[in-house]
């Protein structure tokens, strides 16, 4: 199974290298000297052809390629025909309904924290895209002049500073 | 696990969007360390397998692993780095050639020698625009009019404008003044229109 080892969408993207730290079980084709620290379970100094370990995607995307490759990766467990089944019954109307939820949130731009929280990190990117565009378009249906405003990191350092003050009084 | 610490620092970045978080001298160390290690034994194993023609292959895989972990901590490494420096570069953009001394203080000293050439660089290239230079950090929208009025948000002090008059921006003071002067000011939240 060849899998492409290229750096997505680039070498320094932060992203890319939180995902491939997911792990994935994988069989080890052969014996792997030294390494046996992969596997404390074990506690020997070998790593025997056979054994199964969780092993990031990082390192198996190297080894599991080339003339000789050291291990067989398997499917992580939340791509198995289990979890697809589950995924294929109620993925799309999940989707649909947290989606709606969003577009409520982002268009009617509450300021509630709590909302936030609930969002995962795709959901929470989508809300401020859209919540972003939404604050956009309102400034420019009231008031198409053009204002200069703060820059955005200076106000929200401020932001920041002022709540450290508050804490020090309390 | 090997390339435990290096995720570390790059989780410890993408915690905080928009900011520098205080610069992690001790796991960038552990890190590196982890890395000359992590080389030290690739060498070692590499003179034996090439020594005895028989223990040599079963080796191979052994050092395979340990240089993708080599390249995983690398890119964790400069990973680390690069961002810091873009989020750096977006700052003297927004908030000009001083940066606010809690900023300062989460930085390494290179980053800080690299702000000041950065800001160098830039105020160079700033100036040789056109006859007398462009400020290309404040608003590049063209403006309606010449003159605003704005009202302070702190005590500021004196402002002297280029005209050589003095006024003193006091805090809740109103006045009118040309834009091309106080934009700087709108832009670090001195003032507001």
């Amino acid at each position: 199974m060849p899998l492409p080892s290229a750096y997505c969408p680039n070498y320094y993207s932060i992203d890319d290298i939180l995902a491939t730290q997911e792990r994935s079980p994988s069989k080890f084709l052969l014996n792997v000297p030294k390494m046996g620290k992969l596997n404390p379970s074990e506690g020997e100094i070998d790593l025997k052809a056979g054994t199964t370990l969780e092993l990031p995607t990082w390192l198996v995307l190297e080894i599991c390629t080339g003339r000789q490759p050291i291990v067989m990766p398997d499917l992580p467990k939340i791509y198995k025909e289990s979890y697809r089944e589950i995924l294929k019954a109620d993925a799309c109307a999940t989707f649909k309904t947290r989606f709606r939820q969003l577009m409520d949130l982002a268009d009617n731009s509450i300021s509630d924290p709590s909302v936030q929280q609930r969002l995962d990190t795709l959901e929470r990117r989508l809300f401020r895209d859209s919540y972003n565009a939404r604050t956009k378009l309102n400034a420019w249906l009231i008031e198409s002049g053009a204002t200069i405003e703060a820059a955005n990191m200076v106000v929200n350092h401020k932001k920041r500073k002022r709540i450290d003050v508050e804490d020090l009084i309390n | 696990m090997y390339g435990e610490k290096g995720y570390a620092l790059v989780k410890e970045l993408s915690r905080c969007v928009d900011s520098l978080p205080p610069y992690n001298t001790d796991l960038v160390n552990e890190v590196a360390n982890e890395i000359k290690l992590l080389i030290e034994q690739n060498e070692e194993d590499a003179s034996i397998s090439t020594d005895e023609s028989s223990g040599g292959i079963s080796l191979l895989s052994t050092m395979r692993i340990r240089h993708a972990a080599i390249k995983r901590n690398l890119r964790c490494f400069m990973a680390y780095h690069y961002n810091r420096i873009r989020c750096l570069r977006t700052m003297r953009w927004e908030f000009g050639s001083i940066l606010p001394a809690d900023i300062k203080v989460n930085l390494s000293a290179s980053e800080i020698e690299w702000f000041s050439n950065y800001s160098r660089s830039l105020a160079k290239y700033m100036r040789s625009i056109g006859e007398e230079g462009v400020n290309l950090a404040v608003d590049l929208r063209p403006p309606k009019a010449l003159y605003i009025e704005v009202r302070c948000l702190v005590d500021y002090g004196k402002f002297e404008l280029n005209d050589g008059s003095v006024i003193l921006l006091k805090k809740d003071s109103r006045h009118y003044l040309p834009r091309s002067e106080c934009e700087e000011l709108i832009r670090r939240e001195f003032s507001n229109i």
